[in-house]
């Protein structure tokens, strides 16, 4: 056996013999499709797959650690980096935690704008979600496809707050900005085109002979594993379980606007591909309504409680209490009620929960990120075994799964 | 002198604490407000002995003796069809009373009610795994085993999962610095280069923010410019400042102040 604490060529990559006729390949941690730093130790017969070990821990940063050291404000731009993907939906689990917490309304217009960005970068996921899968495929075309209407989405969102990828768009109490002015324009022409779009894809897609031999009767999840296995978001949906927590357990205005939640009970990495584009088009469905519903609202964007939230800038200019608190509210931070509150939202990749932990100071004295990946990586122990080589790279692409939230 | 810090929580503390200031409390309520929850302590109760229940923020949370855990969850699953386990894991309360608390946050999709489970352990104390019940958490005991050393009674494969296998240490304790300890600091370098090179290369500098002020290759300051690599440790030279403008500004070779005309009528 090599010794591990030398630079010594060591040839990882090799598969080797055993003498049961087994060999182990690792797959990972660098591989293009593996979507990240995954390392799967995966045990064959042939090509057929015995037994598969991830192996995650690459892209660790500690946030939890991190969040214990920061106060509640300072810790926002870090969820960006969890699923960087989709970074406005962990901007906002966080800041519904902290606001349940507190016990804190937020004013209409924020949530409006926030029901905004999360359909939007619902829709940036899963556009990406499905270049990306198409391209592990071989469907090149798609790629280009999906990147473009994504580059368009991604141009919107730096519309609203100067950044593509990591927003930190939503503040505790509310959002920080105002649509810009040309924003509900340029997404209604953007909504307008994706049904074309969308059925592009899925003219290139559906009836694509390698696509369906990929896809189809692959990667099948029961609907006990599962549940068994803490799956959420279209990993549960696609093996028959009815559960979207925006219609279950609703937050924001997702009680006052019309959608459905697509489900499938085939388990298949084919139907987690339809749900993709189902939901695509129930997010465009929302937006509509909620473009609607902006209009009416009266233009307060963050909540009032001097105790918590930072006066406007308005005030803070203008009033010394004002300017005061929020001097205070930045160098110190809020300081919580003493409590604890686990809040589930429906991130685009599945529940994304937030356990905050407070004994009233302004550090959180724990901070649990549940973050959906983490589960539908876990799975793949379960799910690999009697599956071949290539369906490896298809099962991992329709699991959705992004490293920075599986590590954290 | 330097100032005492106290060693069992290293975690970042606030500079300023008012001695007068009274932490409110998040509202709990009592469990009989709400049917679902009241049934379904009660089934607990049949059973169990719980220790305190309450609801809080829309959630029951239901403390239990460490050792009943197997059998709570046992029963919330079968009986009572809380059908998800979506996350457990730990607080470290090692510094106030020397315990882990253990949390199990459980979902019923047909009731559309979530509960949390609580139970606290000792420091070397362990305790019974529960993935015969949910396959979910396999990984979230070896995760609270990676981060806080709380060893899981019959789990298939006690290893851990974030950080690497031969780690010493759990990073989540509040005895653990957020930068590392020294562990971490020679972790690299002895992995890749063996021990030996120590003294060579020296430790992992773990401080993103960290400036040394006489490294000269890695570090300027404005105004204050030596030639990269010089050794300052001794007193840094005195460098002029060598302005461009001072021999005529690079771009402008031929500019004659005499011959420049001044335009004073902007609409000429």
């Amino acid at each position: 056996m090599q010794q591990s604490n030398r630079l010594r060529p060591f040839f990882e990559n090799i598969t080797f013999d055993r003498a049961d006729n087994e060999l182990i390949l690792n797959f990972g941690p660098q591989h293009p499709s593996a979507h990240g730093q995954l390392r799967l130790m995966l045990h064959l017969q042939q090509e057929q797959i015995t037994k598969a070990h991830p192996d995650i821990g690459y892209l660790h940063r500690g946030m939890e650690k991190m969040a214990e050291n920061m106060i509640y404000n300072e810790f926002m731009p870090t969820t960006d980096r969890m699923d960087y993907i989709a970074s406005s939906s962990n901007n906002y689990g966080f800041a519904l935690a902290v606001e349940e917490l507190i016990g804190l309304d937020v004013p209409r217009r924020a949530k409006v704008i926030r029901m905004m960005l999360l359909e939007t970068n619902r829709l940036m996921s899963h556009l990406f979600w499905l270049a990306t899968t198409a391209l592990d495929i071989g469907a090149m075309t798609v790629f280009l496809f999906a990147f473009r209407e994504r580059e368009y989405l991604m141009d919107l969102i730096e519309d609203y707050c100067g950044a593509r990828l990591t927003h930190a768009a939503i503040r505790i109490g509310g959002v920080p900005l105002d649509l810009p002015d040309n924003f509900i324009a340029d997404l209604r022409k953007f909504l307008d085109k994706l049904p074309e779009n969308i059925k592009d894809y899925e003219d290139l897609l559906d009836s694509n002979r390698i696509w369906k031999m990929r896809m189809e009767n692959v990667g099948v999840i029961s609907k006990e594993m599962a549940l068994s296995w803490g799956c959420s978001g279209i990993m549960l949906r696609a093996s028959g379980v009815e559960w979207d927590i925006r219609k279950e357990e609703p937050y924001e205005l997702y009680d006052e606007v019309d959608f459905n939640v697509p489900v499938s009970d085939k388990g298949d990495n084919y139907a987690r591909y339809k749900l993709y584009m189902a939901e695509m088009r129930e997010s465009a469905k929302i937006l509509y309504q909620v473009i609607d519903m902006y209009a009416e609202t009266s233009p307060e964007l963050m909540a009032h409680a001097p105790q918590y939230i930072s006066a406007p800038k308005i005030d803070i200019m203008t009033q010394n209490y004002s300017l005061m608190q929020h001097f205070v509210l930045v160098t110190q931070g809020m300081r919580p009620p003493v409590g604890e509150v686990y809040v589930a939202t429906e991130s685009p990749k599945g529940e994304l929960g937030y356990y905050i932990n407070s004994q009233g100071g302004a550090y959180p004295y724990r901070l649990k990120l549940r973050a959906p990946s983490f589960w539908h990586t876990g799975i793949l122990t379960d799910l690999l075994p009697g599956h071949y080589i290539p369906d490896v790279v298809s099962i991992i692409g329709t699991t959705n799964i992004v490293f920075g939230e599986v590590d954290r | 002198m330097r100032a005492y810090t106290p060693k069992d929580n290293v975690q970042k503390k606030p500079y300023y604490t008012d001695r007068y200031w009274v932490a409110p409390q998040v509202a709990k309520s009592d469990v009989s407000e709400d049917a679902v929850f009241s049934a379904d302590l009660e089934a607990i109760k049949a059973k169990f002995d719980v220790l305190d229940a309450y609801i809080q923020v829309k959630q029951m949370v239901v403390v239990i003796n460490a050792e009943d855990n197997y059998g709570v969850i046992e029963l919330l699953k079968n009986e009572l069809d809380y059908n998800q386990l979506s996350e457990m894991s730990a607080i470290d309360w090692l510094a106030s009373e020397g315990k882990f608390e253990i949390f199990y946050q459980m979902l019923s999709m047909s009731k559309r009610k979530r509960v949390r489970i609580k139970c606290k352990i000792d420091e070397k104390e362990s305790i019974q795994s529960v993935e015969k019940l949910f396959r979910s958490a396999d990984w979230s005991e070896r995760e609270m085993y990676d981060m806080f050393g709380v060893v899981v009674n019959n789990h298939p494969y006690m290893k851990r999962i974030l950080m690497p296998d031969d780690w010493e240490g759990f990073p989540l304790r509040k005895t653990y610095p957020l930068q590392g300890d020294e562990f971490a600091q020679w972790y690299e370098v002895d992995k890749i280069f063996g021990k030996e090179a120590r003294d060579i290369i020296g430790p992992e500098n773990r401080d993103s923010a960290r400036v040394d002020r006489y490294d000269t290759e890695r570090f300027a300051r404005l105004g204050h410019e030596v030639p990269r690599g010089a050794d300052i440790s001794q007193g840094e030279p005195d460098t002029p400042l060598v302005y461009q403008e001072t021999d005529g500004v690079f771009m402008i070779q031929k500019f004659d102040a005499e011959k420049s005309v001044v335009i004073s009528d902007r609409d000429r």
